[in-house]
C-alpha cells in the first residue's frame, strides 16, 4: 500500500543522504521524495511517498524518528490531507494534433508554457491521479519527454506542523 | 584565550572524564598528537587501527564509560570500520576521531582523503564533519551524549587537519539541545500495568534477556524480578554474564548454540518477555515456529528492535534500570495474585527441569586428545571469579559461551551481532588496559588469532598481562562444522595447513608461550600460564574435527536441533 509521509529535518548538509541511505540500507522503496526549506530556514521539508505493509511502515516511521537529524515525522495514511503534484510534458504537435492538444490542456486547466512550430511544453498540477489520466490522454499524441515533482502534501484543518511540538 | 582546535578537542575529552585513548598517529592527526605530549589522557599505540577501535570497545564495554579510539585519515580511517560495525552492532557507546584532509582538499581525492563521514553513515549512531572550529566542542559534547544515551552505540568525528590548526574561544557546553534527538527513558505506565497483568495470568512464562541488560547494569534487578515472577530466563550471547548459569532459573543461551532446554522452554512458552534483546535471526531460528504459543513482551529501550522481526502483543519503549524495579513493584503489590501465579507455574519450572536433566550440557572426554570444552571448563576452574574473557569469533567463542560459567556481570566480551573474528586480542589489550590488576583472558582459535596477532607488540610494550589461549584446530572450524554437516565434508579453503608455532611468535615479541597436546598437560600449562608475568600464549592442540553442539542448522526452528554428530 502507498503511503505519504512528510519528515521535517535539520537543513544542514548530509540530511539527505542519511534520509535516502535509511531506505535503500533496509530494502525499503521510495517511489518519489520532494525537499525543500521551510518557513524556518533552519528546517526543511520532505515529503516521501513510499509502499510497504503496516510493519515496514512502521519500522520506516520508527527509523527515521531514529535519525539524529530528523525532527517530526508524519505519516498522512489515517488523518485528511492535500496531496499536489506538478508535472511538465513535452509534446509533439502536429498540424493535425494541435487543437487536441489544447482541449485536453484546456480540460485539465494545465498551462502550455512554451510553444514551437513541432511541439507544445505544458505544465499541469493536481493530485498525482489526475496527472497520470492527463498523461494517459497525451499519450497516443506522442510524449516527447516527462518531468515530474513527486506530490507534496499537507494536512487538512487548522493545525499546522512546523517543528517538534 | 584563544586554543587550537587541536587543544580544545583534548580539552573535551578530559572533561567527559577520558583517562585512556587508543590509537595511531598519522599525517591528519599530528596536531593532535603533538598536543597529547601535554595532555593528561594516556594514549595506547596499538599496531593496527582496527585493534585500536577494538581496544576502546572492549574497555567500554567492561567499564561502561565511552571508549575512544584516534585514526588519520584515508586508509588509518578506512581501518577502523570493522572496529566501528562491531560496537554499532553491539550498541557499545565509543567516540571515533579521525583526522581529515585540510577542508579546502575536501572532495579533491587529496591524499590520504576518504569520505568518512559517507563511508560510516551505516555503521554509526551519528556522525560529523567539523567545517568551524568554532563548532568542535560543541560536536563533542553531543558526540558523548549521542554515544551513551538512549541505545549506546558508536559516534564519529571526522576533524580536517586545518580546523584542528584553527584556534578559538574554547567554552565546553553545559548541556546538549538536539531537537531531534530524544530518547525515551521512562516506560508509559499502562504498558507496565498490562505487562504486570499477562505476567501474572502467564502459566509458562520465559524470561529472555539481551545486551541491554549487561550495557544497563541491571544484574540485581533482573534476579530481583525472576525470582518475584519463578520464571526461568536464557539469555542471549550479549545477556550471559548478566544472569550467572548457576542460579536455578537459569536455562543458559538460547538460540543457534543454545542449550536443548533453553530453546525447548522458549518454543513451549505462553509468555514471553524480552528484555534488551532484539529477536536476532541466531537466536529466532526460523521465525514461523519462534515461540509459536507465547505472548510477547517487548521491553526495549530502541522503538526499531520492536516489532522488527517478530510480531509483538506487548511493546514496552523504555530502560531496563527503570523498567525492572516498577515491573517488580507492580508485581508485588498484587500478593495473592503473585503468589498463585508462582504456584500455577511450579509445573512448568518442574517441565523445565526435566529437559535440563534429559539433555544438559556435555561433551564426550578422551584420553587421547585435548577436548577444547574441557580447556574451557577448566580455565574457569583454575581463573579468578572477576576474570575477563574475550574471544574472537568461532567455535571457541561458542564453547566459551557454553561451558565457561560466568558469575559476574561485564566480564565476557565477545562480538555478537557482527561477528568479528580478530576482535578478541584487541579487546583484551583494551580490557586489561582498563583493569591492569584483573585476570584477562582472550580465548582465540588458531584462525581468529591471526587477524590481529601484531597486537602482541602492544601488550608487551605497556605490559598489559593478557592470557591469550589458542584452541588450535589447524582448521577454521565453525566453516568446517558447517561444511561436514551441510556441504558433505567437502572442506574447501577451511584447512589452515600451515602449522604456525605459536610458542616462538609469542617469544618474538617478547611474551612467553606455552604448549599442551594432551588432556592431562592442560591443567598444567593453564597454572603456568596464570602464574608467568606479562602477555602469555597458551596453545592448546585440541581435537581437529569436534563440532559445537546442540545447533539449530540455519533456517530450522528451534526445537529442530542437531544434539549429537
Amino acid at each position: 500500500m502507498k503511503h505519504t509521509i512528510t519528515v521535517l529535518v535539520e537543513n544542514e548538509f548530509g540530511v539527505l543522504p542519511r534520509v535516502s541511505g535509511l531506505f535503500s540500507g533496509r530494502g525499503f522503496n521510495i517511489e518519489s521524495l520532494c525537499v525543500a526549506p521551510t518557513l524556518d530556514p533552519t528546517i526543511s521539508r520532505m515529503t516521501i511517498v513510499t509502499c510497504g505493509d503496516d510493519q515496514i511502515l512502521e519500522q520506516i516511521t520508527k527509523q527515521l524518528n531514529k535519525l539524529v537529524n530528523v525532527i517530526k515525522v508524519i505519516d498522512f495514511t489515517d488523518q485528511p490531507f492535500v496531496q499536489r503534484e506538478m508535472a511538465m510534458i513535452k509534446i509533439s504537435a502536429e498540424a493535425e494534433t494541435r487543437a487536441e492538444i489544447l482541449r485536453i490542456v484546456d480540460i485539465f486547466r494545465a498551462k502550455v508554457v512554451d510553444v514551437t512550430p513541432r511541439s507544445y511544453s505544458v505544465e499541469v498540477t493536481g493530485a498525482p491521479e489526475k496527472i497520470d489520466a492527463m498523461i494517459e490522454l497525451l499519450r497516443p499524441l506522442g510524449v516527447k519527454e516527462l518531468v515530474r515533482s513527486g506530490p507534496i502534501v499537507l494536512g487538512r484543518g487548522a493545525k499546522a506542523w512546523k517543528s517538534a511540538e | 584565550m584563544k586554543k587550537t582546535g587541536s587543544q580544545i578537542l583534548l580539552e573535551c575529552l578530559a572533561l567527559e572524564g577520558v583517562e585512556t585513548v587508543f590509537g595511531y598517529p598519522g599525517g591528519t592527526v599530528i596536531n593532535i598528537y603533538d598536543d597529547l605530549m601535554d595532555s593528561p589522557i594516556h594514549h595506547i599505540l596499538t599496531r593496527h587501527e582496527q585493534a585500536a577501535v577494538h581496544a576502546a570497545d572492549a574497555y567500554s564495554r567492561v567499564t561502561g564509560k565511552v571508549g575512544v579510539a584516534i585514526a588519520t585519515s584515508g586508509p588509518g580511517a578506512t581501518n577502523t570500520i570493522t572496529g566501528i560495525a562491531t560496537a554499532y552492532m553491539d550498541s557499545i557507546p565509543m567516540v571515533i576521531i579521525t583526522g581529515q584532509v585540510p577542508t579546502p582538499l575536501i572532495g579533491n581525492d587529496a591524499f590520504q582523503e576518504a569520505d568518512m563521514v559517507g563511508i560510516t553513515r551505516p555503521i554509526t549512531k551519528h556522525n560529523y564533519l567539523v567545517r568551524d572550529v568554532k563548532d568542535l566542542a560543541r560536536i563533542v559534547k553531543e558526540a558523548f551524549y549521542i554515544a551513551r544515551s538512549g541505545r549506546p552505540g558508536p559516534v564519529l568525528v571526522d576533524l580536517p587537519k586545518d580546523v584542528q590548526m584553527a584556534t578559538a574561544v574554547f567554552e565546553y557546553p553545559e548541556t546538549v539541545e538536539l531537537r531531534g534527538y530524544k530518547p525515551t527513558t521512562a516506560a508509559n505506565p499502562r504498558q507496565l500495568e498490562k505487562a504486570v497483568d499477562m505476567i501474572l495470568q502467564a502459566r509458562k512464562p520465559v524470561i529472555y534477556v539481551g545486551g541491554g541488560a549487561t550495557l544497563s547494569d541491571v544484574s540485581e534487578d533482573l534476579k530481583a524480578f525472576a525470582e518475584a515472577i519463578q520464571a526461568p530466563l536464557t539469555t542471549t550471547l550479549m545477556g550471559m554474564a548478566s544472569f550467572p548459569k548457576q542460579h536455578p532459573l537459569s536455562v543458559g543461551m538460547l538460540g543457534m548454540h543454545g542449550t536443548f532446554y533453553a530453546n525447548m522452554a522458549v518454543t513451549n512458552a505462553d509468555l514471553l518477555i524480552a528484555l534488551g534483546a532484539r529477536f536476532d535471526d541466531r537466536v529466532t531460528g526460523k521465525i514461523a515456529t519462534f515461540a509459536p504459543h507465547a505472548k510477547i513482551i517487548h521491553v526495549d529501550v530502541d522503538p526499531t528492535s520492536i516489532k522488527k522481526n517478530v510480531r509483538v502483543d506487548l511493546p514496552v519503549v523504555g530502560v531496563l534500570p527503570d523498567v525492572l524495579p516498577r515491573l517488580v513493584e507492580g508485581l508485588q503489590s498484587q500478593p495473592e495474585r503473585l503468589a498463585e501465579a508462582v504456584e500455577a507455574t511450579q509445573g512448568w519450572r518442574d517441565q523445565v527441569e526435566e529437559w535440563k536433566q534429559q539433555h544438559p550440557m556435555a561433551y564426550k572426554k578422551t584420553k587421547s586428545t585435548i577436548k577444547p570444552q574441557y580447556v574451557i571448563e577448566k580455565l574457569r576452574e583454575l581463573s579468578d571469579d572477576d576474570a575477563i574473557v574475550t574471544t574472537e569469533v568461532g567455535q571457541h567463542q561458542m564453547w566459551t559461551a557454553q561451558f565457561f560459567d560466568f558469575t559476574q556481570p561485564r566480564t565476557f566480551v565477545t562480538s555478537g551481532g557482527l561477528g568479528t573474528m580478530g576482535f578478541g586480542l584487541p579487546a583484551a589489550l583494551g580490557a586489561q588496559a582498563a583493569f591492569p590488576k584483573r585476570q584477562v583472558i582472550d580465548v582465540s582459535g588458531d584462525g581468529s588469532f591471526q587477524m590481529n596477532s601484531q597486537e602482541l607488540a602492544t601488550l608487551v610494550q605497556y605490559r598489559l598481562p593478557v592470557k591469550i589461549v589458542i584452541l588450535n584446530n589447524n582448521f577454521l572450524g565453525m566453516v568446517r562444522q558447517w561444511q561436514q554437516l551441510f556441504f558433505d565434508k567437502r572442506y574447501s579453503q577451511t584447512c589452515l595447513e600451515l602449522p604456525i608455532d605459536f610458542i616462538k611468535l609469542a617469544e618474538a615479541y617478547g611474551a612467553k608461550g606455552f604448549q599442551a597436546t594432551k588432556p592431562e598437560e592442560v591443567e598444567d600449562v593453564i597454572r603456568q600460564g596464570f602464574a608467568t608475568p606479562g602477555p602469555v600464549i597458551m596453545e592448546f592442540k585440541i581435537a581437529r574435527e569436534e563440532n559445537v553442539l546442540p545447533m539449530v542448522p540455519a533456517g530450522a526452528g528451534l526445537n529442530e536441533m542437531v544434539l549429537a554428530s
